[in-house]
C-alpha cells in the first residue's frame, strides 16, 4: 500500500494575523506557521498503519507553498513519511482550494506515480473549506470517503471499512482501495516527532516541482480570487446582567424571551 | 455562461434538511441581479414526494433525479445526479448548504464541471457577471470576498442561518424527471449503514439552540447534571470546547470550534468557557450569545449578547427552572 499524504501549512491559530498592504493575502512577515493540525492527523494515520503491520510500502508527503512550507514537509518526514515532494512556484500562490487540487493531481500524474491511499485533513484551519479532498478524488478519478472518524483494513489492505459522523447520524462505507479519505479528529491523535526523528527528516529525499514541470495553469485561471480581506463585522457590545442568581436567571430568561425573541 | 440559479436541496431519508429552503433566499437575490431563473433539485431514493414542497419556496422548476441507488449520499453517485441537472437546468450558479454533504458534494461537482468554488459563504452578491462571495477564515480573525469568475460554473454552499427562509408559497413549479444511470464509478463504494446518533438530544450542528460546557464542568457527571437539563428544556443541542472533550467529559462529536463543528444556533449559551479564538470560530456566527463566567475579563464576554458573570453551577440550574416555568404556561 502506497500512501499519499496531502498537507498544508497554515498560520498557527493562536497567532495575529495582518494582511498585506494590498489587502488580498496575508502579510507573512513575523507570522508563526504550522502544519495543519488534520493534516497531522493524517500522516500519523499513514504511519500507524505501517506499525500495526499493514502492507504499507512507502508514505510519500506533499505540499503547494512558498519556501517555508519545506518545513511543513519535514516535520511530516519527521513523525515517519519516507520522502516528500514540494511544489513550490510563485505561480502556485493562491487561496483557492480546487487549484491546490489540480496541482496535486497533475504533480501525481507528472510523476507517474500510483497511490492505493491519499488521505487528506478533513479540512483546513485557515481556509476551512474542506474541499481539496473532495476535488483532488475527482481529479485523479478515485472514490472517497470524507471526515472519516473510524477506519479498518483488511488483512490483506485491499478492502477499507471507513465510519464517519455527519450531521445526527453516523455511516459506515465500504470499498476497495484505491481511495482518498479525508480524516476527521479523534481518529488518531498526533504524536510529537522526536529530536532524533527531526535530524534523520533532514536527509530523507525532498523533490521540488515548479510551474515549468507542470502544466501551466495560473492561479488566475482558477475561477476564484480574492478581492479583500477585512475583519470580520463586530457584534454589538455584552449587556452585563446584574443581581443576585436568582434575579439574574429571571432576568435573563425574559431578556432572551422579550427582546431577542429565540425562546 | 446561463443565469439560471440552482438550489440543492439536501435531504435525508426522504426529509429535507430545512436549511435548504434558506438557499432560496439568496437564489432570489441573485437572480433578481443579474436575470435568470431560480430552479431547484433533489436526489435520492423515491424523492418525488418532496418536489410541491420545494416548489412551494420559490423555484421555477424542481428537477428530480430519483433511483435505489441514490438511497445514501455517495460523493461520486450523487455528482452524477446533479451535474445532470445542472445541465438540465444550464444552471450558471448552483447553491448547496453548508453541511458535510454539501462541502463534500459542492467541492467533488465543481471539480467535475471545473468550475469556481466558495465552501460556507456567509454573504452573496452579483457584480457584473461575476459572483462575490464572503467567508470567515483564520479561525474568524478575517473575512474573505472572493470573486468567482462569470466564465466558470460558479458553486457556492451558504452558511446555515445567515439567511431566512422564504415562506413558502403555492407551488406553481414544474416538477421534471432525470433519469440516472449508475456508472462502475459511481458504485465504487457501499454505504453499508447509517444509524442516527442523536439519541434524544439533537446534534449541535442542527439544533437552533446549542448549551456548551467547558472545562470548568469538570467531570461528566456534571454535564449530565448541569448542560443537560439546560439543553433539554430548550429542546437544544449540547455542546463543548475542546478542554472539556479532551478531557473526556464529552464526545469530540460535540465539540465546537475550529477543529470542531462550526455552529450558527439562533442561541448559544457558553457556560464557563474561556473564549479562545479556536473556540469562538466555531461559534461567534451564533445569533444571540449568552456568556456565563466567573472571571469579568474572559474573552467569551467580547461576542456575548448577554453576559452573567456568575458561577455556572448555581447560575445555571436556575436558568433551567425558569425556562421550565416558561415552558408550562
Ligand atoms: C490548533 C488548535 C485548535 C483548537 N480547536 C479548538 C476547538 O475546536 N474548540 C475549542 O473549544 N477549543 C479549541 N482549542 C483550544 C482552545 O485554545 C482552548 O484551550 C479551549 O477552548 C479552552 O477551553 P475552556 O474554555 O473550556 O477551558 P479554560 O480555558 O480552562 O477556561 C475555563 C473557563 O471557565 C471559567 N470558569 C471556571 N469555573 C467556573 C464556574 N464555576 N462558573 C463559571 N465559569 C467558570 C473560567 O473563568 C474560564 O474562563 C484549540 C487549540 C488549538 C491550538
Ligand atoms: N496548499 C496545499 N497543499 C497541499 N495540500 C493542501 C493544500 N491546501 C489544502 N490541502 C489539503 O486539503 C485538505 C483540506 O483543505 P481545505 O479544502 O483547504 O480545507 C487539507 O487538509 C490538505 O490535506
Amino acid at each position: 500500500m502506497k500512501i499519499l499524504c496531502v498537507i498544508k501549512q497554515v498560520p498557527d491559530s493562536n497567532a495575529a494575523v495582518r494582511v498585506r498592504a494590498d489587502g488580498k493575502d496575508l502579510d507573512p512577515a513575523g507570522l508563526k506557521l504550522v502544519v495543519d493540525p488534520f493534516d497531522e492527523f493524517g500522516v500519523e494515520l499513514a504511519v500507524q498503519l505501517r506499525e500495526k503491520g499493514k502492507p504499507v510500502s512507502e508514505i510519500v508527503a506533499i505540499t503547494v507553498g512558498g519556501d517555508k512550507a519545506a518545513e511543513a514537509l519535514r516535520t511530516a518526514m519527521a513523525i515517519g513519511a519516507d520522502r516528500a515532494v514540494h511544489l513550490c512556484d510563485p505561480k502556485f500562490d493562491s487561496a483557492n482550494e480546487l487549484f491546490f487540487a489540480y496541482l496535486v493531481a497533475a504533480a501525481v500524474k507528472k510523476l507517474g506515480e500510483s497511490f492505493e491511499l491519499i488521505v487528506c485533513g478533513k479540512q483546513n484551519i485557515d481556509l476551512d473549506a474542506g474541499a481539496v479532498g473532495p476535488a483532488l478524488a475527482e481529479f485523479l478519478d478515485l472514490p472517497h470517503v470524507g471526515a472519516v472518524q473510524g477506519l479498518e483494513f483488511d488483512e490483506a489492505g485491499k478492502r477499507f471499512t471507513a465510519r464517519r459522523r455527519i450531521e445526527g447520524a453516523e455511516e459506515v462505507v465500504e470499498g476497495a482501495l484505491p481511495v482518498l479519505l479525508t480524516i476527521e479528529k479523534g481518529l488518531v491523535e498526533a504524536r510529537y516527532p522526536s529530536l532524533p526523528n527531526l535530524m534523520k527528516a533532514k536527509k530523507k529525499e525532498l523533490k521540488v516541482l515548479t510551474s515549468a514541470d507542470l502544466p501551466g495553469e495560473t492561479a488566475a485561471e482558477a475561477g476564484t480570487v480574492v478581492e479583500a480581506l477585512t475583519p470580520p463585522p463586530p457584534r454589538a457590545d455584552c449587556r452585563f446582567i446584574e443581581g443576585e442568581p436568582a434575579e439574574m436567571a429571571r432576568e435573563l430568561v425574559r431578556l432572551l424571551r422579550e427582546d431577542a425573541k429565540v425562546i | 455562461m446561463s443565469k439560471n440559479i440552482l438550489v440543492v436541496v439536501e435531504q435525508r431519508e426522504g426529509k429535507v434538511l430545512p436549511a435548504s429552503y434558506q438557499l432560496f433566499t439568496p437564489a432570489r437575490a441573485l437572480a433578481s441581479t443579474t436575470g435568470g431563473q431560480v430552479v431547484a433539485c433533489v436526489v435520492g431514493e423515491g424523492v418525488s414526494g418532496l418536489a410541491d414542497a420545494i416548489g412551494a419556496h420559490g423555484a421555477a422548476t424542481v428537477y428530480v433525479v430519483e433511483h435505489a441507488e441514490l438511497k445514501h449520499y455517495r460523493a461520486s453517485a450523487y455528482t452524477s445526479a446533479v451535474t445532470s441537472a445542472i445541465e438540465a437546468a444550464s444552471a450558471g450558479v448552483v447553491l448547496f448548504p453548508t453541511t458535510f454533504m454539501g462541502r463534500d458534494w459542492a467541492a467533488r461537482t465543481a471539480a467535475r464541471k471545473r468550475g469556481a468554488l466558495a465552501i460556507d459563504c456567509t454573504e452573496v452578491s452579483a457584480r457584473g457577471g461575476n459572483i462575490l462571495a464572503s467567508k470567515s477564515m483564520y479561525a474568524g480573525k478575517l473575512q474573505a470576498t472572493f470573486a468567482l469568475s462569470g466564465s466558470r460554473l460558479r458553486v457556492l454552499t451558504i452558511r446555515s442561518n445567515v439567511y431566512p427562509a422564504p415562506a413558502a408559497g403555492g407551488s406553481s413549479a414544474a416538477v421534471q424527471k432525470l433519469a440516472y444511470t449508475p456508472s462502475d464509478a459511481d458504485r465504487r463504494l457501499t454505504v453499508k449503514a447509517v444509524t442516527a446518533t442523536s439519541s434524544g438530544i439533537k446534534d449541535v450542528t442542527e439544533a437552533d439552540v446549542v448549551v456548551s460546557g467547558g472545562r470548568s464542568l469538570k467531570s461528566e457527571e456534571n454535564f449530565q447534571k448541569v448542560i443537560f437539563p439546560l439543553a433539554q428544556a430548550l429542546e437544544g443541542a449540547v455542546g463543548a470546547s475542546r478542554a472539556a472533550c479532551d478531557a473526556g467529559y464529552q464526545p469530540h462529536s460535540r465539540q465546537v470550534g475550529l477543529t470542531g463543528k462550526v455552529v450558527t444556533p439562533k442561541l448559544y449559551f457558553a457556560c464557563g468557557i474561556d473564549g479562545a479564538i479556536q473556540h469562538l470560530a466555531g461559534m461567534r456566527g451564533s445569533k444571540v450569545i449568552v456568556a456565563i463566567n466567573t472571571k469579568k475579563e474572559a474573552p467569551i464576554f467580547k461576542v456575548a449578547t448577554y453576559g452573567c458573570v456568575a458561577d455556572l453551577f448555581t447560575l445555571v440550574p436556575l436558568v433551567t427552572e425558569e425556562v421550565r416555568k416558561l415552558r408550562a404556561h
